[in-house]
This record gives structure tokens, sequence and C-alpha cells, in this order.
């Protein structure tokens, strides 16, 4: 193997940083935190790939974008070519060029990355997509009308992604969102410092391009059903995306006093309703002088450095197990330390304490050691007894993790779910135990990524086509 | 965009506006409510549907004016348009034979209990009505509330109309007259220390009592908890478990809690709101 990727140009060993706005400035704005390569930056990273010919960063990206075709021209300068080549596999390149755990994926496999850093694949990416927003997208063909009819639940990565690639198909696609805005947790959960909701709703207008027509304040399972929407509404087959929005709380005592938020409602009034904006727009947050955040994931990172844009003196992540579990990205850690975020390891709140007022005060925790590895070889966290102690908070923001909301399920008959309440789909199909029903995204994996989730999105477009058409020769 | 079709004032501070809203309308059942928002900038808010019209595709909505979202409301005219308006939420009344139902609507809540008493007369209870308000001024709907009931008692807190007294000294005149075992379930919504006021009495008698919580919301559809409420000890979401709920199951001081935890932040907004608006223009206050 090794012979084969012999370089035979010149490596160069370091990315090229991520221009980057000063830590102590951006802790308290809410503007996009990593300002984006210059065309020269993204050229330069480009050419450092070393255009493998086994290909192996490209295993490592769920939606396998043809990386060393797409990091060539781009090294060329030939930006148009190389987000043709990205779409061609992934519909939200701006996107995930920003959010996709790039350490966990592609250049988890980068060989470059064996001794040195791998190549910024995300970071060319996102810069390809940013120059195509902004001279303005062309959009791909539409095949001719089929005069089939398909309803899309939910307009978060999963359902988008279905959604373009059926009307790409030529089936009339309607996508309904529960919340004004679709977009998902692109729109309400992921903060506005890290994916700018500017761009998701560029992504958005593309699709709309595509003739899909989106009805937001459309809570499927409430204003219709899903056997409804395809008895009376007309839908020959129905995508099911609508992640996993229900939060999970601890049920230690306190957790329903003022002040404890779930990470949803805390990041939802922040970037949904922008209460940053508060008095200019009329959603209100409150977060006083301390915050906590429980959990240790891109969710809690999310909140802890929201909290700190929001005022907060301290913000704190109590996260049970120890730094090196934390699930996040690596790139939100490392900028949640920049910014001063502070971590308190190997803890975990036992109960929460309000005053008399049933405002939170403080909260007591109990400390953890790690124990023996258990099955997965992850060493399981155990709390040491007497170690108890108390900690003086003003919110406490709960972001443990989050599963699907039972609306949908609940309200479709003969939908078959799991114990955790996830809907059985067919990984391959997307296929659900209904026919013509399709399902992808959070609702099926539980929590998982943006990139998943579009994949899950694409293969479900995949299947209802080939649905529609068995149909279309029956008939 | 939702179209304001037709607005009718009640009292300086009660308002009555049909919205058009087909796709709610549609499916919509007594109990439910929806949430509204009047411009981009705007707070989502919670408002029960107090009537519907599935061929007209129209959701009728009677609101209080109590801070700056509803304010701006009140300030807006037929011909005007909401932002958003999605629904129905939450979970129907429930609605079967009991026997006999007192449904009770104090204040602004004599709007949401009006279709829920229909629809237990429909089913073939005997609905004996009560309705209050703090004085004459505020009381609305009187003549809707005597056909949707069996039978109908009206009072005012102050005795400027019929006659003075709450809601609940009129529940136990009736509960002590007829016997507590000739009431087969108490239906009871209104401002919150009524509702709990309700309970307590029907505590006392051990009758079965309903109430419908406005705890504080912003998605209503179960994802983000601001919601949650103990009831009977254990958390509930209002939005998608409610909004209705045992009323001697509430944990009645952490709802009002909840509910005040932004009252600076509110007070702030509607001050703000004041001092900018002065148009007639029926922006319904701007920004
Ligand atoms: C704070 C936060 C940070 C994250 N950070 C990252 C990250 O950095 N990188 C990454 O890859 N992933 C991240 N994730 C995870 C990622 O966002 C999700 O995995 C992804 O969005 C899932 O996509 P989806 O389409 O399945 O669902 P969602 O994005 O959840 O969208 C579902 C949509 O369906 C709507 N809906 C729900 N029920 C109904 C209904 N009954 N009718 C109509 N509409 C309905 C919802 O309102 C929502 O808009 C993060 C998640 C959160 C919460
Ligand atoms: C399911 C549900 C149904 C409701 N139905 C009706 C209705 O039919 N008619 C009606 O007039 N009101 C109803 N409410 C209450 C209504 O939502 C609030 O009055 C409204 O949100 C206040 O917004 P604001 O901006 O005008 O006032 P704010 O400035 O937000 O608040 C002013 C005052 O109202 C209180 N308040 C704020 N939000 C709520 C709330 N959600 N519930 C109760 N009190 C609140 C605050 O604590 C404060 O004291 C309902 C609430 C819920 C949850
Ligand atoms: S989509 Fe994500 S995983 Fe795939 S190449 Fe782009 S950044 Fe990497
Ligand atoms: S991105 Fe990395 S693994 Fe992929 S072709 Fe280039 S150097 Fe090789
Ligand atoms: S309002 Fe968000 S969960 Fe109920």
């Amino acid at each position: 193997m090794a012979d084969a990727q012999k370089p035979k140009k010149q490596i160069v060993p370091k990315k090229n940083p991520m221009p980057a706005q000063d830590p102590a400035v951006r802790s308290r704005n809410f503007n996009e935190v990593a300002l984006g390569y210059s065309p020269e930056t993204a050229i330069a990273e480009a050419g450092r790939c070393l255009q493998c010919k086994n290909e192996p960063c490209r295993q490592g990206c769920p939606v396998e974008v043809d990386i060393p075709a797409f990091l060539k021209l781009a090294s060329e300068g030939d930006f148009a070519g190389a987000i043709a080549k990205i779409k061609e596999k992934n519909a939200l390149p701006a996107v995930c060029g920003r959010v996709c755990p790039q350490e966990n994926q592609c250049e988890k496999y980068c060989t470059l990355g064996k001794k040195h850093e791998p190549v910024g694949i995300g970071r060319v990416e996102r810069f390809c997509a940013d120059w195509e927003l902004a001279k303005g997208v062309k959009l791909p063909e539409v095949a001719p009308p089929t005069g089939f009819k398909v309803a899309v639940v939910g307009s978060g990565p999963a359902g988008i992604t279905c959604a373009a690639d059926l009307a790409k198909l030529g089936h009339k696609v309607t996508m309904f969102e529960a919340l004004h805005v679709a977009g998902g947790v692109l729109m309400y959960g992921i903060p506005e410092f890290r994916l700018p909701k500017a761009v998701v709703q560029a992504e958005v207008e593309n699709v709309k391009k595509l003739g899909v027509e989106i009805e937001v304040n459309s809570v499927v399972g409430k204003f219709a059903t899903v056997d409804q929407l395809m008895e009376e509404g007309g839908f020959d087959a129905v995508f099911i995306g609508t992640g996993a929005g229900l939060p999970y709380f601890m049920n230690i005592p306190g957790e329903n006093l003022c002040g404890v938020y779930s990470a949803n409602e805390f990041l939802t009034r922040t970037n949904l309703m922008k209460a940053y904006q508060f008095p200019e727009w009329d959603t209100p947050i409150k977060v006083g002088r301390k915050v906590a955040v429980l959990g240790g994931g891109n969710v809690a990172m999310d909140a802890a450095r929201t909290a700190l844009r929001l005022g907060a003196e301290e913000s704190w992540i109590v996260y049970r197990r120890s730094d090196k579990e934390l699930p996040a990205r690596h790139e939100e850690v490392e900028h949640a330390h920049e910014e001063g975020v502070k971590f308190a390891f190997l803890t975990s709140p036992t109960r929460i304490i309000g005053d008399d007022n049933g405002v939170v005060k403080a909260m007591e925790c109990i400390r953890y050691e790690l124990g023996e590895p258990d099955a997965s070889g992850r060493r399981s966290p155990v709390p040491i007894p007497g170690s108890e102690y108390t900690m003086e908070v003003d919110t406490v923001v709960v972001a443990i993790g989050q599963g699907p909301n039972p609306l949908v399920p609940r309200t479709t008959k003969g939908l078959e779910v799991n114990r955790k309440g996830n809907i059985v789909a067919n990984p391959e199909t997307g296929a659900t135990s209904k026919p013509g029903v399709y399902a992808g995204g959070d609702v099926v994996t539980g929590a998982a990524t943006v990139i998943l989730a579009m994949g899950a999105g694409k293969v479900g477009a995949r299947s209802i086509h080939d649905y529609l058409m068995a149909k279309k020769s029956a008939k | 965009m939702y179209r304001i079709l037709e607005k009718e004032v009640f009292s300086p501070i009660i308002k009555l506006m049909v919205i058009e809203a087909p796709k709610v309308a549609r499916s919509c059942q007594a109990g439910q409510f929806v949430i509204l928002r009047i411009h981009e900038e705007g707070e989502r808010i919670p408002l029960t549907i107090a009537d519907f019209d599935r061929e007209k595709g129209t959701i009728t909505i009677v609101f209080q004016e109590v801070g700056k979202t509803t304010e701006q409301l009140g300030a807006m005219n037929a011909g005007d348009s909401l932002r958003d308006f999605v629904g129905p939420l939450g979970v129907p009344s429930h609605i079967e034979k009991f026997g006999t139902v007192m449904v009770v609507g104090g204040g602004v809540g004599i709007a949401p209990v009006h279709p829920i008493a229909r629809e237990l007369k429909k089913a073939g209870n005997h609905v004996i009505g009560v309705i209050g308000s703090r004085t004459k001024e505020l009381m609305f709907w009187e003549d809707k509330m005597r056909e949707a009931c069996s039978e109908l008692h009206v009072t005012t807190d102050d005795g400027s109309y019929v006659r003075k007294g709450f809601v609940t000294d009129v529940m136990k005149e009736i509960i002590e007259d007829r016997g507590k075992e000739n009431i087969n379930l108490v239906l009871a919504i209104g401002p919150q220390p009524m509702m709990r006021a309700c309970c307590n009495l029907t505590r006392e008698y051990g009758l079965k009592t309903v109430v419908s919580l406005n705890a504080l919301m912003v998605d209503g559809t179960g994802m983000c908890g601001c919601c949650r409420v103990s009831v009977g000890g254990v958390t509930k979401f209002v939005c998608v478990d409610g909004p209705e709920f045992d009323g001697h199951e509430v944990d009645w001081l952490e709802l009002a809690r909840r509910g005040a935890y932004f009252r600076e932040e509110e007070q702030k907004a509607r001050e703000r709101a004041k001092e900018k608006h002065s148009c007639q223009c029926g922006c319904g206050g701007g920004k």
C-alpha cells in the first residue's frame, strides 16, 4: 500500500490555518467564528493533496464525495468544476464543509494525516460552496414531470436532500415543516456563529428553485396524518425526516426550576427566535452570571459557547467522563477552550437547588472516576462516594441527548418503531413497515450527523423513485 | 400569511379575531390551540381555538392583552395578516357522555371553554355552565355560552352584572344544591389563580376537575421542553401531553413560577413597544 501512494510531490506537512475571529472578540458576538479561506489559500490547501490512487479519504465520507477529483480541480483554480464534482454526491456542501466531523470522517483516512496533518478537505469544500453561493448557483437539470406527488415530512438535512433529489427526477414534492422556517436543526440548533443562517436559507432557496413546495407551520400528525396525506392529499409516497427533536432530561430533583433549560430550548430561543437580539426581536432569554451545561457533545459545546455570547461570565461544561471521551467535534472543543469555556470532567449533577422564588441558585455534583473498560472498550465512569460538592450556578442547560419526536409514529397506522421510539427503516432502502412510506435521518438512527441524515435522504429519494416507477409500470 | 377576516372588540383589553387558516380549521377539535407570530421578529404565542368553521376555513381566537404581543395583536385589524399561524396543537378535549358536567370559564377563559361545552352537550351531557368576569365590561359570549350549555350561571367579581361573587362561589352553591354525587366532572379554564381556586374547592368534594394549563411555550411540538410542568409528580409537556390535565395533580406553584421567569424582559419589551409605536398603519406595532 505504501508503495502505491509514494508521494510524487513535495509534502506540505501542515494544514493552512483557517482565519478566525479573535477568541476574545468572538466570544461576545454571534458572527461566524471561522472566516473561510481566500481563493489563494484554497488553491494551496487543495494542492497539498497527494491524489492517492486508492482514495482512502473517500471511504471516510458517508456520501463518498469524489475528494481527490474535486481537490485537483480546486488546486487548479477551477472552483466551478470543483463544486460541480462535490455536488454530484453532496447537496449541501456549504453546510457540510462547516459542520461535518471531518476528523472522524474524510480527513481521518487521509494519507497525509498518517505522519502530518490531513488535507483540510472540509475547508476546501466550504470554500468552493461559498464561492458558488456568492456567484449564484447554477441549477441542475430537472427531469420532465412524472405526475407523481411525494410528501416530505420535516425539512432538516434528510428532508431537504430527499426533496431535492426527487424534484430532480421530475416528481412533484411538497415538504411539510412544523416550525416557521425550513432547515431543521441547521436553523434552530446549530448556532449562527458556526453555521450562518443565511447559508442555510440559500440552500433552502435552491431546493425551492427545483420546484419543491415548502409548507411551513405544518405539523404532520396534527393538521393531517401520514395516512390522510396519502388517502386524501393525493400523495403517492411519503418520506419521514422528522429528526430527533425530543429533549432528554436527567430526571434529577430540581430540573423544573426556572433557569433550567433543555439545550433545545436554549438554542431555539437564541437561534431560531434570535433572543440574542432581544429586544429588537421579541423572544427573551436569561443566562445570569454562571452557566452549567450538562453533556459533552456538539450540542453541549454549542450551548456553552452560546452562553458566553449571551453575556455569562462563566460557562462550564459538566461531563461525566474525561476529556478523551468528549463526543463533540475536535474543532468545537478547541474553539470552546479558546473562548474561555471551562470544563468539569468526571462530574455529574445529583440535584439542582433553587432559591425562594424557584430559580436555580446551585447544583450539587458528584465526582466520578474511570473504572474498568466495559464491553465497548470504554472505561465507564463510576461515582466516588462522598465526593459531593456544590457549584453555584444561575442557569443549567441540559444537553444529554435527544430522542425522536413521537408525534408522527403515534399517529401513523402500521409504522413500526423500536424500543427507543426510532422509526424502523431498512438501511439500504429507507423503507419502513408501511408501503409507500420511507424514513431517514435522526428519526431512524437517533441523533447523528448532518451528512448521515443527508445520505439517508438520498437513499430514500432513490427508493421512492424506484417504488413510483414500479407503480407506474404496474398501472 | 394568514389574514384577519374579522375583529370584534369585547372590551378595551379583550378582543376576538377570525383568522383565515384552512389547514388548521380542517382538523381542529375542541380543546386544541394554535401558535401564532405577528411579524418576523415576533414571539411565538399560544392561543386556544375558541371556535372554527371548517367550510369557511377559519379559526376564531379570543385574547386578552397582557403584554407586548397580545397588545400588538389587539392593534391589528381585519385585512391585516399574521406572519405565522400553526395548529391545531395539543390533545383535543376528551369528550364522552359523563352525565352531568360543570363547565367553568373565568375571564378570557370563557372563550376556550365554549367549544368544549358545546361538544359535551352534543355528546349527551347535561352541561352546567358557570362563567364569571371581574366586572361587567369584561363579560362576553353570554349568548353563545347559553346556547352551548344546558343551563348557564353568570357572575361578576364586583357585582356589576347579574350577581356578585367569584365563579367558585357559584360552583359551591351548585354543588351543595344538587349534591356532589350528581356532578360527574368539572372543567375549569381561566387565569391560573382561578383554576387553582376551582381545584381547591372541588378537591373538598372529591370532584374530578380538568383544567387547561397555559405554560410558557416556544415551539408547541414537544421539541423544547419550555412548557414542562409536574403533574402527579411526573414531568409533562403541556403542548403535547396537554393542555388539559387533572387539576388536582398539577403543581400550581411550579407552573406559576415558571410562567413568571421572564417577567422583567416582558416588561421591558412592552414598554419599548409602547414608546416606539405611534403610527396608525395597523402594522401591529412594528418592531
Ligand atoms: C445543537 C446541535 C449541534 C449539532 N452539531 C452538529 C455538527 O457540528 N455536525 C454534524 O454533522 N451534526 C451536528 N448535529 C446533528 C445534526 O444536526 C443532525 O444529525 C441532523 O440535523 C439530522 O437531520 P434530520 O434531517 O434527520 O433532522 P432535523 O435536522 O432534526 O430536522 C427535522 C425537521 O423535522 C421537523 N419536524 C419534526 N416533526 C415534524 C412533524 N410532525 N411535521 C413536520 N415537521 C416536523 C422539525 O421541526 C425539523 O425541522 C448537531 C445537532 C444539534 C442539535
Ligand atoms: C395552550 C395555551 C392557550 C392559551 N390560550 C389563550 C387564549 O385563548 N386567550 C388568551 O388571552 N391567552 C391565552 N393564553 C395565554 C397567552 O399565550 C399569553 O397571554 C401570551 O403568550 C402573552 O404574550 P404577550 O407577549 O402579550 O405577553 P408577555 O409580555 O409575554 O407576558 C405578559 C404576562 O403574561 C404572562 N404570560 C406570558 N406568556 C404566557 C402564557 N403562554 N400563558 C400564560 N401567561 C403567559 C406573563 O407571565 C406575564 O405576566 C394561552 C396560553 C397557552 C399556553
Ligand atoms: S461531505 Fe463531509 S465527510 Fe464528505 S468530504 Fe465533505 S466534509 Fe468530508
Ligand atoms: S485527500 Fe488525502 S487521502 Fe485523499 S487523495 Fe488527497 S492526500 Fe490522498
Ligand atoms: S413548547 Fe416546546 S416542548 Fe412544549
